[in-house]
């Protein structure tokens, strides 16, 4: 019987690696997603990764791409400099809720606004995970995290910000999309919408911004089937998933 | 070229540009505005790039990213705007990055003044950021030095993989003086290929990380130990000016604007018969401490003169150690230390 192979180590995923994740969260998924792009896009030499401050500051080790650290926040003004100079390459940044929504919004909202040749994948699990659980911008009404610890409260807080809708009221961003990683079939969804805004590079296109709704096993307090079901549940009802912007 | 009458902002600018960079990113800040102004002008028309910043704090994150590519790049600001960068120098600084950085510096604290200021002495040569980090910091005195001095800090920044921070003054970027731009061709700079982003083709395929995180405090050490080891080979770095000091009785020590004002009072009282001289430090990190201890035991008195409330001081003091007597004088931000005021001290002191 002729041995076919289905499932194998994607040539961009560094070899021998395994992630320090926790069991069933999210960014090993998307992670794989992006390697797997880099691979069919045939761009393993000519991508730069930016990597955040947050669970996936160590997402360098992971990728076998050239990669630079950003400082928190800063991932999107990182980027700039690196495409400006670089703008034959393929250049991402892949940022937490807390990194992108809180102490970089200055710079997510210009990097959209100049309208930069770059990709932005923005992981949001509405909670700061690496610092252990506190509250995030994107933290949704009653959810309780250890900076509110009886649920956010939108007297104190204000409300959850939906950052695609936010930057969706600009002119320039030219492709801003959310999808999940819930489910398999949202999972084939945020394949194609990262790969598209890959593809934008590659065409000389304008800016691309991708939202992933995750998880949070760990700080949530769930099992990892609970967890993907509470982003089904929750998240998504308050974080609609589709296309906001497509070059239209 | 010829010699032509420049704003020291403006020359500044293109000394940059004729020493290869073509990137800009910056923030308006007073007094350094011409600058981004002159590069937003220059900069397209020449196959270059000038990105207006949301911020300082961006600024200087673009500035990273330009330089990671190994690319020359340069952003300017002021005062308060390289508090807001500080946090990027470190990480540029942490990460290895080459970098060019000009504070036209005005007065503080907080929102001080926008009059001229030598205030950010400590900040440029002590950190300002977080962390065990070293900055080349340079101080020119006149703007053909400062057009020198910009397209040497290309060169600086490359060899070290290191950012370089030019201290100038409200003063030194206002005024005009005819100066001289040529053509700068770097010499012998180690190739980006083996380092920088978006060379992993030229690498064989082997990819670069950039990054300042250790979580492992052992590797973290090994880190600081090579930055150390780099900084102590900068030392070798150092420059001054040497003014009138093989007779010297009294030494001032002045960097900067305050360093022509102090001249001038030197040079006055010279004429009278007075011994005075002056070592003027070009670098402030490396600082010129060998010099200085080597002067100060043949002198009776060094006089240190800052816009400042007194900062450069503390170095002197450390070098001198005990041989002679030091002493401090100078005025905060916006008010210069006049020639007349700098003679009665010296007077005072004889």
């Amino acid at each position: 019987m002729k041995e076919i192979k289905i499932y194998e180590r994607p040539r961009a995923w560094a070899k021998g690696v395994h992630t320090h994740y926790c069991p069933g969260c999210g960014h090993g998924i998307i992670h794989r997603l992006i390697c797997e792009i880099i691979d069919e896009l045939g761009i393993q030499n000519d991508t730069i990764g930016t990597a955040p401050v947050g669970c996936a500051a160590l997402m360098y080790d992971y990728f076998d791409i050239d990669f630079c650290e950003a400082a928190h926040g800063r991932a999107p003004a990182l980027a700039t400099g690196i495409k400006r100079t670089r703008p034959d390459k393929i250049v991402f940044t892949y940022q937490g809720d807390g990194d992108l929504a809180s102490i970089g919004a200055a710079e997510i909202i210009h990097v959209a606004n100049r309208g930069e040749k770059l990709t932005t994948i923005f992981i949001n699990n509405a909670i700061y995970g690496m610092t252990g659980g506190q509250m995030a911008p994107t933290t949704l009404i009653g959810q309780k995290a250890t900076t509110c610890p009886f649920g956010r409260d939108p007297q104190l807080a204000g409300y959850p910000m939906r950052m695609c809708e936010l930057l969706a009221t600009l002119e320039t961003p030219g492709f801003i999309t959310r999808v999940s990683v819930a489910r398999p079939k949202y999972i084939i969804e945020t394949k194609k919408a990262i790969k598209q805004a890959f593809q934008n590079q590659i065409e000389g296109k304008g800016y691309s911004f991708v939202e992933v709704l995750s998880n949070c096993p760990t700080n949530w307090g769930m099992n990892p089937v609970q967890a993907f079901e509470w982003t089904e549940s929750t998240m998504i009802p308050h974080y609609p998933l589709g296309v906001f912007k497509n070059f239209e | 070229m010829t010699r032509v009458l420049m704003k020291g902002t403006e020359a500044i600018a293109e000394a940059a540009i004729q020493a290869g960079c073509n990137y800009f990113f910056g923030y308006p800040i007073t007094p350094q505005n011409e600058i981004p102004e002159y590069m937003s002008a220059r900069l397209p028309k020449i196959g270059g790039v000038y990105v207006q910043a949301e911020s300082e704090v961006a600024a200087i994150n673009m500035v990273m990213g330009g330089g990671s590519t190994g690319t020359k790049i340069m952003t300017t600001s002021s005062s308060p705007g390289i508090s807001l960068m500080s946090e990027g120098i470190s990480y540029i600084a942490g990460c290895e990055i080459p970098a060019v950085i000009v504070n036209v510096m005005r007065g503080g604290p907080g929102l001080g003044g926008i009059l001229p200021s030598q205030a950010d002495y400590f900040q440029a040569t002590k950190g300002g950021g977080h962390g065990d980090y070293r900055l080349l910091v340079l101080a020119p005195s006149t703007l053909q030095e400062a057009v020198e001095i910009t397209q040497m800090a290309f060169d600086l920044a490359f060899r070290y993989r290191n950012p370089v921070m030019i201290l100038a003054d409200g003063f030194m970027g206002q005024m005009m003086e005819a100066v001289e731009i040529r053509e700068h061709v770097s010499g012998e700079i180690p190739s980006r290929e083996s380092w920088a982003m978006g060379c992993m083709r030229e690498r064989g395929g082997k990819r670069s990380i950039l990054k300042s995180l250790y979580l492992n405090p052992e590797d973290l050490e090994q880190h600081n130990i090579k930055l150390q080891k780099k900084y102590r080979e900068m030392e070798k770095e150092v420059r001054f000016e040497a003014y009138l000091c093989d007779d010297a009785e009294i030494l001032l020590s002045a960097f900067g604007t305050t360093a022509r004002i102090a001249r001038s009072a030197i040079n006055n009282l010279r004429s009278e018969g007075a011994k005075v001289g002056m070592l003027r430090p070009i670098t402030l990190f490396p600082f010129p401490s060998e010099k200085l201890a080597e002067l100060a035991s043949g002198v009776k008195h060094v006089l240190v003169v800052e816009m400042n409330m007194g900062q450069m001081v503390e170095d002197v003091e450390a070098a001198v150690c005990g041989k002679a007597k030091v002493s401090f004088f100078g005025h905060a931000g916006g008010i210069a230390p006049s020639v007349r005021e700098i003679e009665d001290r010296i007077r005072a002191i004889l």
